[in-house]
């Protein structure tokens, strides 16, 4: 079978300072397109400081400086003439806490498209329909969509705001352990959808959770200390790891 | 912990739970005295004065007509006038402070808005006579003395604390909200219109409440600029009076039991039936915008 090794972003020697302190050193990796790529390791790594670098999101935080370069589709996402806010529309994230607005479930959802300029009440209603089906969430939800999305379970808040992004048609989602707050089942749930977004999307996962990363991903990063040790194909990284380094994490000597 | 520290403790927990309620006690207390103190004078009012003249009437002519319809007015239109102008320059100040400013500048504007709070009134008022007078005087061919004078003080007095507890508001909507938007591909702008203002409404009202009751209590700056005239201000520039600034003019030359002034009794406690349906009014709006959301 002919595998789709087509790159989404590539990563050169990307450095990231945070006012004195080097948080990320001479990364270099390919992301490929319609593959779930995890980021594993430890806290304090740098594996969500790196995710965050992939939309631009470290913007919004002071004293954070960066070289080096990562090609979206070849362009350089720090160019000159980027536009943060359509790199972000087509880079979309989903976060550690589930994070809904304060406003009915259809508001959350039509969020995005309506900041985006879509106004016509039936498009609306399509794609908030649409959204909410591909985040596995619509059948229990179709009944409360005018309701509080703060009335939701944690399980449910996340997959809404999956939902919320897939209703902006990103191409990229990048995940910061977006089951980490949640409760095995509804973790059971997120990562049956990511299996299913990967047919469309590229997927970017950080997670804590070593079995996770095994069970979705198709590649994976082992970050330590600022540094990428090591990465490959999901099954070799965990069963023939090249690095002591990454074998003594994923046998659990530390972590 | 041994029993004995375990029974001291729960004698210290029970001891300051008494405190508390005793202190929310008294408050309360305070509190509801003013009211009826105020109303039972005031009420007295009616034994030689017609109520529905004191409610309707416009003319104010004691001790022989007691129409306090101009007072009424003039207090509520000044405070309106002072919310819609101060308002919204307050939200914005305060967006700004909160959200686009960068650091530096709000660490320099944030301590000089909370000292304009203690600024006397009576220096307020000094701005009024000295610096917007002139002006309004020269624009609308008047005396410049009025409404218009009253309401544009008033609304820099608000200013200090919508702007502060609007901020403080906007701050204390959580990071991950603004997170969130940002990561749809939304503007500053858009987050700020559709996140965070949404998210923070219940403080935002409460700014604007506070702000209103300032205005509305206001007795000394409006006093030397409205004019201090007992009729209806003809125009929005015109001169009129407020039902503070009508008790601080005549309660000194009124007799402590007669008409006159048990009727500035009953215009104070008119005050303050007209503040609290205000706030009443405002909080029952948004308690129902939000319920309808959950």
């Amino acid at each position: 079978m002919e595998v789709n090794v087509e790159n989404k972003f590539v990563v050169q020697n990307l450095n990231l300072f945070y006012k004195d302190v080097q948080a990320l050193r001479s990364i270099s990796m390919e992301i490929m397109k319609q593959q779930i790529t995890a980021l594993i390791g430890p806290s304090g790594c740098g594996k969500t400081t790196f995710l965050r670098v992939l939309n631009r999101m470290n913007d919004l935080i002071e004293g954070v400086r960066i070289d080096g370069t990562v090609l979206l589709d070849d362009q350089d996402i720090f160019g000159p003439d980027v536009d943060v806010v359509n790199l972000r529309k087509r880079v979309g994230m989903v976060f550690q806490r589930p994070n809904p607005f304060p406003m009915s479930v259809y508001d959350n959802v039509a969020y995005g498209p309506r900041i985006h300029g879509q106004k016509n009440k039936s498009q609306l209603d399509q794609i908030v329909e649409k959204s909410l089906r591909s985040a596995a969430l619509w059948d229990e939800v179709s009944n409360r969509l005018f309701k509080s999305a703060l009335g939701l379970s944690g399980g449910q808040q996340q997959r809404l705001c999956i939902a919320r992004l897939l209703a902006v048609e990103p191409e990229v989602v990048l995940m910061d352990e977006p089951t980490s707050a949640l409760d095995p089942l509804s973790t059971l749930k997120i990562e049956e959808l990511l299996r299913d977004l990967k047919n469309h999307y590229t997927i970017v996962i950080v997670t804590h959770n070593m079995q996770q990363a095994a069970r979705v991903s198709d590649s994976t990063a082992f970050f330590l200390n600022g540094d990428m040790v090591e990465f490959g194909p999901t099954e070799t990284l965990f069963t023939r790891p090249k690095d002591q380094r990454t074998e003594d994490y994923i046998t659990g000597r530390f972590g | 912990m041994s029993n004995r520290q375990l029974n001291s403790q729960l004698a210290y927990d029970k001891l300051f739970r008494y405190i508390f309620i005793i202190s929310a006690v008294m408050v309360s207390f305070v509190i509801f005295s003013i009211i009826i103190f105020v109303s039972k004078q005031g009420l007295q009012t009616f034994q030689d004065i017609s109520f529905w003249e004191f409610h309707t009437g416009t003319i104010w002519n004691p001790p022989v007509q007691f129409g306090a319809v101009p007072f009424i007015v003039g207090s509520v239109s000044v405070t309106l006038l002072a919310i819609a102008l101060g308002g919204p320059l307050g939200l914005a100040g305060a967006i700004f402070m909160a959200k686009v400013a960068p650091p530096w500048v709000r660490e320099i504007m944030r301590p000089a808005t909370d000292l304009f709070v203690g600024i006397p009134s009576v220096v307020y008022g000094w701005v009024g006579l000295t610096v917007f007078l002139p002006i309004i005087s020269k624009y609308t061919s008047g005396p410049g003395f009025g409404l218009f004078l009253a309401g544009v003080i008033l609304a820099i007095m608000i200013l200090p604390t919508v702007i502060s507890i609007s901020e403080d508001a906007l701050r204390a909507v959580p990071k991950s909200l603004e997170a969130g938007s940002y990561a749809l591909g939304a503007t500053r702008w858009q987050t700020i219109y559709r996140v965070l203002i949404p998210a923070s409404l219940p403080g935002l009202v409460t700014a604007l409440i506070l702000g209103m009751a300032r205005a509305i209590g206001e007795t000394m700056a409006v006093a030397m600029v409205i004019g201090n005239s007992p009729q209806l201000a003809g125009s929005l520039f015109g001169p009129t009076a407020t039902l503070t600034t009508e008790i601080i003019l005549s309660m000194g030359q009124t007799p402590f039991g007669s008409p006159w002034n048990n009727a500035l009794f009953y215009m104070a406690f008119t005050l303050l039936m007209i503040s609290l349906s205000m706030i009443l009014l405002i909080k029952f709006v948004v308690n129902r915008r939000l319920v309808n959301e959950q």
